[in-house]
Order: C-alpha cells, then sequence, then structure tokens
C-alpha cells in the first residue's frame, strides 16, 4: 500500500532512548556507589589499622613502670607483634617525659595534633599514621604526663584500602552488569507489542483495513485505538471512493452512450428539422448528465469532507437560511418554497457547508418530486435539533423509506433528473453529524424529510 | 630528614662500642680493569663466603668485587652513617645482625628490590622488599669431645645447666659465649633467648656462677675450645662450628634439642648504594640453586636433611625444635635504647657477681 522506498522521518530510536536513560542512570549511581565504597574502604582500612595503632600504644603505655624516680620503659614485644599484623609497614614509637624529653624511641616523632589521640603525619620522608597514649604519674617520686607515641607507615591501609574498594567497585560492576540485562531484558518486552503490531500489519492483505486485533498494554492502547480509528477513516474514504467510481460508472455510462448514439443518429441524419430535433434531444441529455455529474462530485466531497473537517458551533438556522439563498433562483419564488424558523437559535456542533448541501438536496427533492409549496423546517424536538422540509404531495412510498440512502442511488433506473444521488449525500451528511436521516408523514398527511442531529444546550455552547 | 641522619648517628655512637674505623679483612674479586664495581660489606667470615662470591665473579666478568668483612656493630655504625651520608655506602650489607639490618630498613636507610627470586621468598625471609635472608644457620653449642666425657655432652640448655651447677666447678671458666656488648649477634641470640624461654635465666645465672667467659667473634671462641682453653662454647653459628668440624674431629656440634634458632644472614642494599642493580644480581644469585648450593657447602644454608646428615638433629627429628628468626620489625624491640639498656644491666650484674 505505502511506498516502501520511502521511510518515515526518524526520531531517536526507543532502544536507544532507554539504553542512554539506563546509561546514565546506572553510570551516575555506579559512579556514587563507587565513591562511596572508596570513602568506605578508606574508613574501614583506616579504623582496622588504628585500632592496631592505639592498642600498641596501650601496651607501651602500661609497660611504663616508675624506678628510683625516673620513667622505665620496657617496650613489650606484644606491642610490636601487633603492628606487625601490618607486615610491610614500617614502625616509629617515642616515649616523651613530662617535659617533652625523650625517653626511648625515635626522637623527633612528633604526635597527632594536640587533643588528639590519632592523626598523619611524615617520618624519615615517608607518611605515617600516628596515635598518642598519654599516661600521668602523680607518685611521691615522679609528677607529670608521659606521652606515648606510636607511628606506622601506611602500605597495609592502602592495600587494604585498595582490596576493599576492589571487591566494592566488583560487586558494583557485577549488579550494574545484572541489572544492564534486566534492563534489556524489560525494553525488549516492554517493545514486543509494537514488535507483534509490526507483525500484524505486515501480514495484512493491501486492502485489509480492519481494525488491529493485537493485544497490547494499556500504555500503548491509545496508540493502537487511534490507529484503528485512522484506518477506518481510510477505510471509509476507500469505501466511498469505490462507491464513487461504481456510481459513476453506472450512472455516466447510460447517458453517454445515448448522447453518443443520438449524436451518430445526427450526423447521418440528412433532414435539417429532424436532425435540429435530436441535437436537442441531445443537449437535454447533456444538461441532465451535467447535473448528473455535479451531484457525482458534491456527493464524492461531501463525503470526504464528513471525515476530514472538524465540525464547528453553529445555527442550525442559519443553514437553512443559506440553503434558501443557494437555491437557485426560479425555485425560490416565495409561493414554491417557504422557510419555517424559530426564534431561538438552534446550536449544533456540525459543518456548515456539507449541511447546506444535505438541505438544499432535500429541497430540490421537494421542488422535483412533490407539490408545492415546499417548506424549510427548523425545529427542536428534545435534545435533538431538526432540519426538515416538507410539502404537500404524497411523497415517496413508505416501504422505500429506510433504504432511501443507498436504494436510489444505485436504482438503473433512476433517471438523472430524478431523485439521484441527493439522499445519499443527506444520509451521509446526517451520519457525519452522528445524527439521522428520516421521513414522515404531518398531521395533514404531507410528506417530511428530515435531519436529526444532537442540539448543543445553549448552557453547553 | 637532617635530624633523623643526626639522630641515627647519636643512636649509633651510644652503641657502647668502641667504632672501629677499618674492616677486619678486605677481598677483591674480578678482573682490575672491570667497567663496573660492587662493594659487598659483611659479617660474614672471608673464608666461607669466599667460594659463592667466586662463583658469582665468575658469572659476571665485567664486575670487580669488593668484599670488606666487619665486626656486626661496627658495620652497623658505618651503616647508619653512610645513610646519613657521612661515609661512602656499600652496595650491598650482609650481616648475621639481622636486628640491625632490621633497623636499617625501618629507618628508610634501604632500598627495594624485587625479582622472581625474592618473590619466592617467604614472608619470614623478606621484609617490604628491601632486607632478604640468604642463609639458615643453627645457633649451636659446640664442645671438644677429646675432654668432656660423653655423660657430659650438653645437649640441650637443660643439661648445659646441670653441668655448671655440678659441684666438683669442673667447668669453672671452661664456657664460653659471645660478648653481648660487643658482638650484635651475641646479644641478637641473648635477647631471642629471653623471649623464647625461661631457661634463659638460668642459663645466664649458670654462667656466671661458673665465670663464663665472654668474648667476641665466633673464631676466637671455636679456636679456644679446639685448643682446650674453653670446654665448652654456647650458641655459636652453626656455619662456623660445622666448618670448624669437618677439619676437627674433636669439635662436636650440638642443636640444642629444648629449642634450637635458626638465624638468616640478612642483605639489604642501602639507599645510597652505587650500585643497586649489579647488588640486586648478587641477592638473585645467593637466592637461587647456584649459590644455595655453594652457601650449602660452607654450611650456610643449611637445610633440615643436611642439619640430620651432620647430626644436629635427630633422623626422625622433623625439625620441630628448630626456631627461625623471621625478618620482622618485632626484631626492632631488641634494639629499643631502654631495653637494650636494661638487658646488658641484666647481662652485666649477673656476670659481675662472680
Amino acid at each position: 500500500m505505502a511506498d516502501l522506498a520511502t521511510p518515515p522521518p526518524r526520531a531517536v530510536s526507543l532502544t536507544l532512548r532507554l539504553a542512554v536513560a539506563l546509561t546514565l542512570i546506572l553510570s551516575g549511581g555506579g559512579a556514587a556507589v563507587a565513591i562511596a565504597a572508596i570513602a568506605y574502604g578508606q574508613n574501614a582500612a583506616q579504623q582496622s589499622y588504628d585500632r592496631l595503632l592505639i592498642g600498641a600504644a596501650n601496651q607501651i603505655a602500661e609497660a611504663l613502670t616508675l624506678k628510683d624516680g625516673a620513667i622505665n620503659v620496657d617496650i613489650p614485644l606484644a606491642a610490636f607483634e601487633l603492628l606487625a599484623l601490618a607486615p610491610q609497614d614500617r614502625i616509629f614509637y617515642a616515649v616523651y617525659g613530662p617535659r617533652g624529653e625523650l625517653i626511648t624511641g625515635y626522637d623527633g616523632l612528633d604526635g597527632p595534633k594536640t587533643g588528639q589521640n590519632l592523626g598523619d603525619g611524615t617520618f624519615t620522608g615517608a607518611p605515617v599514621r600516628l596515635a598518642e597514649v598519654d599516661r600521668r604519674f602523680a607518685e611521691r617520686s615522679f609528677s607529670g604526663t608521659v606521652r606515648v607515641v606510636v607511628g606506622q607507615t601506611t602500605r597495609a591501609r592502602a592495600e587494604l584500602t585498595r582490596s576493599i574498594t576492589r571487591s566494592a567497585l566488583l560487586a558494583v560492576v557485577a549488579a550494574g552488569l545484572l541489572m544492564s540485562g534486566l534492563a534489556i531484558f524489560a525494553v525488549r518486552s516492554a517493545l514486543g507489542p509494537l514488535q507483534r503490531i509490526e507483525r500484524d500489519l505486515a501480514a495484512r492483505a493491501p486492502t485489509d483495513l480492519t481494525p488491529l486485533g493485537v493485544a497490547v498494554p494499556r500504555e500503548i492502547g491509545t496508540l493502537v485505538s487511534t490507529m484503528n480509528r485512522f484506518m477506518a477513516r481510510i477505510d471509509r474514504q476507500v469505501a466511498a471512493t469505490g462507491r464513487l467510481i461504481g456510481d459513476a460508472s453506472h450512472q455516466l455510462r447510460t447517458p453517454i452512450a445515448a448522447i453518443r448514439a443520438q449524436s451518430e443518429l445526427a450526423a447521418g441524419e440528412t433532414d435539417p428539422a429532424r436532425q435540429h430535433a435530436i441535437v436537442a434531444r441531445i443537449h437535454r441529455r447533456a444538461v441532465s448528465l451535467s447535473r448528473l455529474t455535479d451531484q457525482l462530485l458534491n456527493h464524492a466531497l461531501i463525503i470526504n469532507r464528513t471525515d476530514a473537517v472538524p465540525l464547528d458551533l453553529i445555527d442550525l438556522r442559519r443553514v437553512a437560511m443559506q440553503a434558501v439563498d443557494e437555491i437557485d433562483h426560479d425555485a425560490r419564488s416565495t409561493d414554491t418554497l417557504k422557510i419555517d424558523l424559530p426564534e431561538d437559535p438552534v446550536m449544533i456542533q456540525g459543518d456548515s457547508f456539507t449541511l447546506v448541501e444535505a438541505c438544499k438536496n432535500l429541497a430540490a427533492n421537494a421542488l422535483r418530486h412533490g407539490v408545492p409549496p415546499a417548506v424549510i423546517v427548523v425545529r427542536v424536538e428534545g435534545r435533538k435539533a431538526v432540519l426538515a422540509v416538507r410539502d404537500n404531495g404524497p411523497g415517496m412510498p413508505e416501504d422505500h423509506w429506510p433504504d432511501a440512502g443507498t436504494r436510489f442511488a444505485r436504482r438503473a433506473s433512476v433517471s438523472p433528473t430524478k431523485v439521484g444521488l441527493g439522499l445519499s449525500i443527506v444520509d451521509a451528511v446526517a451520519r457525519a453529524h452522528h445524527g439521522e436521516m428520516s421521513f414522515g408523514r404531518t398531521s395533514t398527511g404531507h410528506f417530511e424529510a428530515r435531519i436529526s442531529v444532537p442540539l448543543i444546550k445553549e448552557a453547553e455552547a | 630528614m637532617t635530624r633523623i641522619a643526626a639522630l641515627l648517628i647519636v643512636l649509633a655512637s651510644s652503641w657502647g662500642a668502641t667504632a672501629q674505623a677499618d674492616p677486619e679483612a678486605i677481598r677483591h674479586y674480578g678482573p682490575d680493569d672491570a667497567t663496573q664495581h660492587l662493594l659487598v660489606r659483611g659479617t660474614t667470615d672471608i673464608a666461607l663466603f669466599d667460594p659463592v662470591l667466586q662463583l658469582f665473579a665468575q658469572s659476571r666478568p665485567d664486575l670487580g668485587i669488593d668484599y670488606e668483612q666487619w665486626g656486626s656493630n661496627d658495620l652497623y655504625s658505618l651503616a647508619v652513617s653512610a645513610c646519613a651520608g657521612m661515609d661512602h655506602a656499600a652496595d650491598l650489607i650482609i650481616s648475621s645482625s639481622i636486628d640491625q639490618q632490621v633497623k636499617l630498613v625501618n629507618d628508610g636507610c634501604a632500598q627495594s628490590h624485587s625479582s622472581a627470586a625474592t618473590a619466592a621468598l617467604p614472608t619470614s625471609s623478606n621484609w617490604r622488599d628491601q632486607v632478604f635472608g640468604i642463609t639458615r644457620e643453627p645457633a649451636v653449642i659446640v664442645y671438644n669431645r677429646a675432654l668432656v666425657p660423653p655423660e657430659d655432652a650438653p645437649l640441650s640448655r637443660f643439661a648445659l645447666i646441670d653441668l655448671l651447677r655440678a659441684e666438683d666447678r669442673r667447668y669453672e671458666g671452661k664456657v664460653a659465649t659471645y660478648d653481648i656488648e660487643q658482638s650484635g649477634l651475641g646479644y641478637l641470640f641473648a635477647f631471642a633467648d629471653s623471649q623464647q624461654a625461661t631457661t634463659f635465666g638460668s642459663v645466664i645465672e649458670a654462667f656466671a656462677r661458673t665465670h663464663a667467659v665472654t668474648t667476641c667473634c665466633s673464631a676466637e671462641i671455636i679456636d679456644g675450645v679446639a685448643s682446650g682453653k674453653y670446654l665448652i662454647a654456647y650458641n655459636i653459628l652453626g656455619s662456623y662450628a660445622l666448618a670448624r668440624a669437618a677439619k676437627d674431629p674433636n669439635i662436636v656440634v650440638v642443636a640444642p634439642t629444648d629449642y634450637t634458632l635458626v638465624l638468616s644472614r640478612a642483605a639489604l642494599i642501602p639507599t645510597r648504594a652505587s650500585n643497586p642493580a649489579a647488588a640486586g644480581d648478587l641477592i638473585d644469585f645467593l637466592l637461587s640453586d647456584e649459590g644455595r648450593q655453594s652457601l650449602s657447602a660452607q654450611y650456610l644454608y643449611l637445610a633440615p636433611s643436611q642439619m640430620r646428615e651432620n647430626g644436629l638433629i635427630g633422623t626422625e627429628d622433623g625439625g620441630s625444635s628448630l626456631r627461625p628468626m623471621p625478618l620482622s620489625p618485632v626484631l626492632l624491640v631488641g634494639l629499643d635504647q631502654q631495653r637494650r639498656a636494661h638487658f646488658i644491666k641484666l647481662w652485666r650484674s649477673a656476670f659481675s657477681d662472680r
């Protein structure tokens, strides 16, 4: 049906959009988790080894003894064994007396900032972590604070940080991969209905415009029903086009054949008088053919409009008046065509042009087939607005009423001067306005053809 | 940095040992016109270390090697001042005073060296990729077979203590061990003993009572045992003792059955080494099969199997009495100024009671 060589304009693919969105979310989340993992790793490593450092400092502090009024330090082996749990790190320590004098250890090893028992520093050119434990003596022979400072290089901390961070990042990467996998699965299954629709459409015969029967999730249900409505419209237009072609071929063939036969007759006629008569017949036929063509094209135009033009809020009385205006002058003498309108506006949702055409068709039928005068009536019946045309004749036989909308369009015997396509147009216009075409008789027995459409209350308008 | 260096000097000079400015012996290997030079300073006797150095020199014809033999404390003092830039630094230091070696590393005086050979070392023989254990030498008791009757053979510390407590005082003045103030190795062994078992107290008490002789240097002590000047020597390095026992049938070497310390001589490359690459090559060579075999021939690398062959441990003994001394910062405790001072004081007081 459609030309496959020209693909539709492309927006960014859904998969790509989802991929970009997921990538952003995953990488953003991943980065946040990674930063958290690094911070956690650093913190965990720092805390673990800080405990060792403090533990060692405490052990040394506990080993401080007073002997002959002097501080005695027997550095416990256990303190160093504790520190050696960070096997690749250098160990520094110092014990300072109350006046800051070195009792033992590395002179110049400064403790952490005053008031803190843990801190960072450098010693022998290497970054070290420092812990300080103070021990106060209040003895007769010795009084004052002895400071124990223990420092350690940071190799084991860095290694533990790396190891914790690495594990955490591995977990993050694994989770990311898993989530990506799930996301791909989710995207595929979410886009599945679209593929089913595509397969359904691809499998259709070119002329199949029936609604899609694919079960789809709510989110794209609107899309599918919109598409179905669109296809239904195309279907109607295709059907209308088909009808037009059918009607045209059906109805134009006979008059044209007649004209051709008459013109051949005229060409072969030698008697000017008879030839003249034949030419006059040809002329009549041609005029009638021209009217028929008008109607056919009007019909097509109106059918086309009914689907294509949005409905406006209009006053049905104006439609009637415009129809009267547009009807040929000879028919519009006050004797033959009258108009009967209410005082208040009759508002409906409608397309003025098609309604005027429908009204003209009804009026034309009444003028042509009925008994004058024909009256165009607008009135309100409950929630319906009615546009009717009545005359003083008996009108159509009642058994023709139900299929009047299609009957005369198809009847071979309809002559171009008779009903023709008029009622078919009226019927189509009525349907397009969510209304209907109907026939009836007045109490006086007069024939009336009418269109009733939903009324819009003034309040709603 | 300068402050630290100054501190190290102070520490070194406060050692109490008389600073000896000269090496005990020097030997040169390799061609005189060598393009590269390697200065090795060690405590190992040249006689023992000579074969492995010759092998290495053969494999490196471009290299001129100087080996200087030093006493352990002097070697340490020199390394400390060299670290501070106040002396010419060696390219490689190999010392039996592994605590001093560890301290040099801890004070940032060593540089890293890593290779397949060092990576294969157990963690107890490799600290920070900066100091490596290259030998396996037990601390042994040596006695003279001709002068000590078989029933007196000191096979363990308990036996030794009992022997020295004997009423007749027949071992009075006849037992020798290292002077821990002069010998870094002696101090290391003594301090390790004090950590290992309570027998240590009884041992020095017994030494003090029998007027045991504290002197310097493995060779001198073993000579004394061979000559009959001493009958028993305690905590002697197994390498020297076994080398001597191989020549002198009267020398008996005993690995104490209660426990035997096993020392792994430590090698490090000083920060200021001028040829660290060649030093690294020598370390790798010492750790290689060829180097190990050569060390082994000089009793410097004793696998348990070889100890069994030499009668040091029983044939069914899997080596459970062996106490390897790992290269670890725990060794620093023995070098703490106060701790060392206390220990030496304890030692001195025991011996001054005589």
